[in-house]
């Protein structure tokens, strides 16, 4: 049996990739993608907790995790399609329109 | 074997992240990412979660991609961005934030031991299966699930909403 700390550090690490996308990425699509690797990110350890613990409140949180990240998905690239009909660009450095 | 098979999954999960991250072409970010959805539920098998690696198939590599190679074909985006094209103050910035998120998890991470129960192999297993997780969810959480519902309808009629042309402003140009 793998101990947990190993599936924690897995995690960790994909979480933190995610986070660097996120940050140096100007893509919104990919943007967006980076964020859906973090929940699935999230999700492992929780799995990972879960399983260990005995407990099956985790994958209950995972399953309503994966459905807030279908809506969350969903509405964030119909915002993305309208930012490009408007501006012609899904290049998140450009839009800029609230900015001081 | 469950070893070898966890550190497989471990290696092709955050090789294809790097990947999805590092990669110009945004389909073949997508195309990554769908690889390491994958691998995520190969994550869940080896933590006995039948359930959640089939539904992780469905609604990611299924259903959420799908959508995302739908809208990269409508927007019609290829070869966008030089990923690292001359290293600025900001990717420094991003790097250095990232370390210090990856060192903050990893502390925490090291900060768990002591708490867990003992199982044996046959009650981890029993925890993941369809019939429990069922029987909780609609039990205990019959009413978050069904807020769930309501959640996703509300979020694709807001999707249509939002994706939807202008009719105002049209209207105003003619």
């Amino acid at each position: 049996m793998i101990g947990l700390e190993w599936y924690l550090g897995v995690s960790a690490l994909l979480f933190v990739i995610g986070v660097l996308g996120v940050l140096t990425r100007k893509n919104a699509i990919v943007v967006f993608m980076c964020v859906e690797l973090m929940l699935s990110a999230v999700n492992i350890s929780l799995v990972a907790f879960s399983s260990y613990m005995g407990d099956v409140h985790g994958m209950i949180l995972v399953f309503f995790v994966l459905c807030v990240a279908a809506a969350e998905a969903c509405v964030g690239l119909a915002i993305v399609i309208a930012i490009y009909r408007n501006n012609i660009t899904a290049d998140i450095s450009k839009i800029n329109l609230l900015r001081w | 074997m469950e070893t070898f098979f966890f550190v497989f999954v471990a290696t092709f999960a955050i090789g294809t992240a790097l990947a999805m991250v590092l990669s110009k072409n945004t389909v073949n970010s997508a195309l990554f990412l769908i690889m390491h959805m994958l691998s995520v539920s190969g994550f869940y098998l080896t933590l006995n979660a039948q359930f959640l690696a089939v539904i992780q198939i469905l609604v990611y590599a299924g259903a959420i991609m799908v959508l995302f190679l739908f809208v990269i074909m409508v927007l019609n985006m290829d070869e966008d961005e030089q990923i690292v094209t001359r290293v600025n103050f900001k990717q420094i910035f991003a790097l250095v934030i990232t370390l210090v998120v990856f060192a903050q998890l990893l502390y925490i991470a090291g900060d768990y031991s002591g708490i867990l129960p003992d199982l044996s192999q046959q009650e981890m297993i029993a925890v993941g299966t369809v019939e429990a997780i069922g029987d909780e969810l609609f039990t205990t959480f019959l009413l978050p699930f069904e807020a769930t519902a309501i959640l996703l309808t509300a979020a694709v009629v807001g999707a249509m909403l939002l994706a939807q042309k202008n009719v105002n402003v049209e209207d105003e140009e003619e």
